[in-house]
């Protein structure tokens, strides 16, 4: 260590370092005589001063963060970092939900480009947005998700602010709950994104989870879900995917979802929505808002994250919302304010290209009609690929073995029920890039491939325990 | 709580399906919060039908016919990254072209602590998502911590700090009877906080007060914080804009680097390249080697994800297109400089005017200050007096942003802070 203080310096050192070598200057209390040591450093300081320089770089700042080791790599995150390393001409990147097409690319919507040429020709400034967002784009993301015609909406019941994709707005949402309603907990899904717990914990919210996915059905543990959300402490917050549900795929019916509300209703919990894919389980937009629609429906206060990451491809432009609906015009008001003073000391206020790129596409009927349209043909590839998976398998796996969940399960995702060593071994020999919960991105998958794919998980699930 | 149940039971009987709940809800608790202090007063002037009305509220560049300007370089910046193909996740810790071309502007083209990879840094929120950042960071790795912050400073810096949950200390800063720098009574604060704390810093051009120390006194600063071990946190939000030349301004972070201190610095690209709404910043924190910075660039990452995940792209694209062409770079540092020359002439107007007008009072500091604002001295209730009368929005402490000031208005402005205040 200083001998990296040595190459530092740019100037002689005083005598005092070698007094220096002997001690470890963390700035722990007590850990040392520092005051004697000052007194010998200050005296130097004044020999040398008189140069006109201070040429004493001897850094009594030992770095305060020396303890720090390296963080983890995110789960899902450094899954597309490690495929990016991968040289092997196999690979495929099945980590990250970011769409792609059939050629694999990425792909920027049509609607997309069209919106920012206008915006360039435009030539509009890039002042401050207020705290809460862009108006425009606050007005057309709740109309978006209950409808236009919602009493909600026209009742001004639905505090909205713009948000930092989907992330930030179930950040936003957890701060509001960790101020004013300490103690509250959170209910998720197990399995849920990887995100929700990171996002709870720094918030300072306590969670616990239900159950959700059956490994044994590879589909929905209805009954452990509804026993868990009634077992919670009445007031608790159950976070539920509106649609297309991450990880795993597997959503519940119409019927279960009205199961679902009545015990929420009876418990007192409050309903809080993650809809990061509104238009890509289905197709519809107004088909994947359903399951929310009908919460708000019964007159139940909730919220509701959304994010544009991934049906309007605007992944990077970190836009989205979160809505809170109340009884009340006045509390809705109230709640606005509180959320715009969570959000200023994170980021003062929202980045304003991608909400505006929403606010052209969504409020513009021409355009919109052609996101329906676009989002129909995205949402198909990936219904195409399911298909082509699933036929892949069966006729490959002589074993018998039913690998129709993956015709069950709805949106980006698929989860194949390879365990954390069977999905390693996709990685390690077949170079598939996924994340070690077995879950697919299929939106990363091509028809081309569907083969290969085939025959890695069957390898995987068979041969590797 | 059984009140409650015993209501919505009854409801959940009732057949209607729009039971709105008729007792509270579950916001009743909910307060409305305070309108912000500075972003408030934006929305008071827009709200204000006057034609005299004149916004020298928040720090936002505006050319002399008040309106706000996208500079030259972003335009063309943006018509070459149009059609760009690809709106993929930025990494974490954002894009890494951006963060170079943003290091060099603060640690020096020819930097060692680059071309040694000792500098963990992150894009991030502009400067707010930046100091955020840090203090999450601060709390996490240096729990016990806590930080000193100059009176007065940008009321963002209390909030960002408190919601990090890091204990704030203050010290003494502005010079109410000179308007200029409390240089004893801040160097006695540097000398009395236990040694090895964090202290934020305004790099240059001190918001609100415009008051920076001079380059000596920076050196004693920088000094004294050796002799302490404190820890020194850069917010440089102005970068450019305080003597238009961004070398210039970087002067403080520089001695301080020269004295070997390991920094913290959050930059903006805000106010210096007009990037206000699309959030565009850095974090970068010194570190004692190539390994730790890999670490310490680890645990910020760790921070943003469950706080947005990744940052935006649009702004970042943007300012590493302008510092990654030679030509556009310079079009920039011309067009800084004209904005921070602007700014100069208007502090000369405005000073002159007052003269001119006999004011009893002295208004040496406004052309002594630096930078976008002049603590122009004014009361709360002096300011309201402007607000109510004059239609001049301007933050209860008297804050004046100058780049609200233009040739149109500056006699009018001179003439309402003349009226409010002759009789002081």
């Amino acid at each position: 260590m200083a001998s990296t203080m040595i190459a530092l310096a740019s100037a002689s050192l005083p005598a005092s370092l070698s007094l220096r070598n002997n001690c470890k200057l963390k700035m722990k209390r007590g850990s040392f005589d520092h005051n004697a040591l000052l007194k010998e450093k200050r005296n130097s300081f004044i020999k040398t001063k008189s140069f006109g320089r201070l040429t004493m770089v001897v850094a009594v700042n030992v770095s305060r963060f020396e303890g720090i080791t390296m963080a983890p790599p995110d789960p899902i995150l450094g899954v597309s970092e490690a495929f990016k390393a991968d040289t092997n001409e196999m690979k495929l990147n099945l980590g990250v939900g970011a769409y792609r097409t059939e050629e694999l690319q990425p792909y920027v919507l049509n609607v997309v480009k069209k919106a920012e040429n206008l915006m360039l020709e435009r030539g509009e400034n890039k002042e401050y947005l207020p705290i809460e967002g862009l108006a425009a784009f606050n007005i057309v993301t709740a109309e978006l998700l209950f409808g236009a015609a919602n009493s909600v909406i026209q009742q001004q019941r639905v505090a909205t602010v713009q948000g930092l994709s989907g992330t930030g707005s179930l950040r936003l949402a957890a701060a509001l709950i960790e101020r004013y309603f300490p103690g509250a907990k959170v209910i998720m899904s197990s399995p849920t994104w990887g995100n929700h717990k990171n996002i709870l914990n720094d918030a300072g919210v306590p969670w616990s989870e239900y159950r959700y996915y059956d490994p044994k059905t590879v589909g929905l543990d209805f009954d452990g879900m509804i026993s868990d959300i009634k077992a919670a402490p009445e007031g608790s917050f159950v976070l539920l995917h509106g649609c297309a549900h991450n990880p795993t795929g597997i959503d519940p019916t119409p019927e279960q979802w009205e199961k679902i509300a009545d015990v929420i209703q009876e418990k007192n919990h409050i309903p809080f929505f993650d809809v990061a894919y509104q238009g890509f389980a289905s197709g519809s937009l107004d088909a994947d808002a359903s399951s929310v629609r009908s919460f708000v429906a019964r007159g139940m206060e909730l919220l509701v994250a959304q994010s544009y990451s991934k049906n309007l491809g605007l992944y990077a432009e970190r836009i989205g919302a979160i809505n809170v609906v109340c009884s009340s015009a006045d509390a809705a008001e109230r709640v606005k304010s509180q959320l715009k003073r969570l959000a200023r000391p994170m980021y003062s206020n929202p980045p304003i290209h991608g909400a505006r790129i929403v606010a052209n596409v969504v409020g513009n009927p021409a355009l919109f009609s052609e996101w329906k349209a676009e989002m129909e043909l995205m949402a198909g590839r990936i219904k195409n690929v399911r298909q082509k998976l699933y036929d892949s398998l069966s006729a490959k796996d002589k074993s018998g073995k039913d690998w129709s969940f993956i015709l069950k399960q709805i949106g980006m995702f698929s989860f194949t029920g390879l365990n954390k060593a069977q999905s390693d071994n996709m990685t390690n020999k077949w170079h598939v890039y996924m994340t070690k919960d077995g879950r697919v991105s299929l939106a990363g998958l091509s028809s081309a491939k569907c083969e290969y794919l085939a025959d890695a998980i069957i390898d995987s699930y068979h041969n590797v325990s | 709580m059984a009140l409650r149940t015993g209501i919505s039971s009854r409801i959940l009987r009732s057949s209607s399906t729009f039971a709105l709940r008729s007792m509270s809800s579950w916001w009743r608790n909910v307060e409305p919060a305070a309108k912000d202090p500075i972003l408030g007063v934006t929305e008071a002037f827009l709200a204000d039908p006057s034609p005299d009305k004149v916004n020298v509220g928040v720090g936002a560049y505006r050319d002399d016919n008040g309106k706000p300007v996208v500079l030259e370089c972003v335009r063309e910046a943006e018509r070459r990254i149009a059609g760009n193909l690809n709106m993929e996740y930025l990494p974490m810790g954002g894009s890494v072209k951006m963060v170079e071309e943003t290091l060099k502007l603060a640690y020096g083209e020819n930097s060692n602590l680059i071309k040694d990879k000792r500098i963990a840094a992150v894009q991030a929120l502009s400067g707010t998502g930046a100091c955020r950042l840090f203090a999450d960071f601060q709390k996490r790795f240096c729990p016990d911590s806590q930080i000193y912050i100059p009176v007065p400073t940008w009321a963002n810096h209390h909030n960002i700090w408190r919601d990090a949950q890091v204990p704030q200390r203050t010290f003494h800063y502005y010079h109410l009877e000179s308007k200029g720098l409390d240089f004893a009574s801040m160097m006695d604060d540097i000398k009395n906080a236990p040694n090895g704390s964090f202290f934020l810093l305004h790099a240059c051009a001190h918001n609100p007060t415009g008051v920076d120390p001079s380059e000596e006194q920076w050196r004693e600063i920088s000094y004294q914080f050796k002799v302490k071990g404190h820890f020194a946190f850069f917010d440089m939000a102005y970068q450019g804009f305080a003597s238009g030349n961004p070398e210039r301004d970087a002067k403080s972070i520089r001695i301080f680097l020269e004295d070997g201190h390991l920094i913290g610095c959050a930059q903006s690209y805000a106010k210096n390249m007009g990037l206000y709404g699309q959030r565009v910043g850095c974090l970068s924190v010194v570190c004692e080697d190539e390994k730790q910075a890999v670490a310490v660039k680890s645990q910020l990452q760790q921070i943003a994800r469950p706080m947005y995940s990744n940052p935006p792209v649009h702004g970042a694209l943007i300012v590493s297109t302008i510092l990654g062409d030679p030509d556009l770079k310079k079009l920039w540092l011309k067009e800084v400089k004209a904005m921070a020359d602007r700014i100069i002439g208007m502090r000369t107007a405005l000073r002159e005017n007052l003269e001119k007008l006999g004011s009893p009072l002295s208004w040496e500091h406004i052309t002594n200050q630096i930078g976008m604002f002049c603590y122009s001295g004014l009361t709360p209730e002096q300011v309201d007096h402007l607000t109510n009368h004059f239609h001049i929005y301007m933050t209860r402490n008297g804050r004046i942003s100058l780049a609200g000031v233009t040739t149109g208005n500056v006699g009018y402005l001179a003439n309402a802070i003349h009226e409010v205040s002759k009789s002081a």
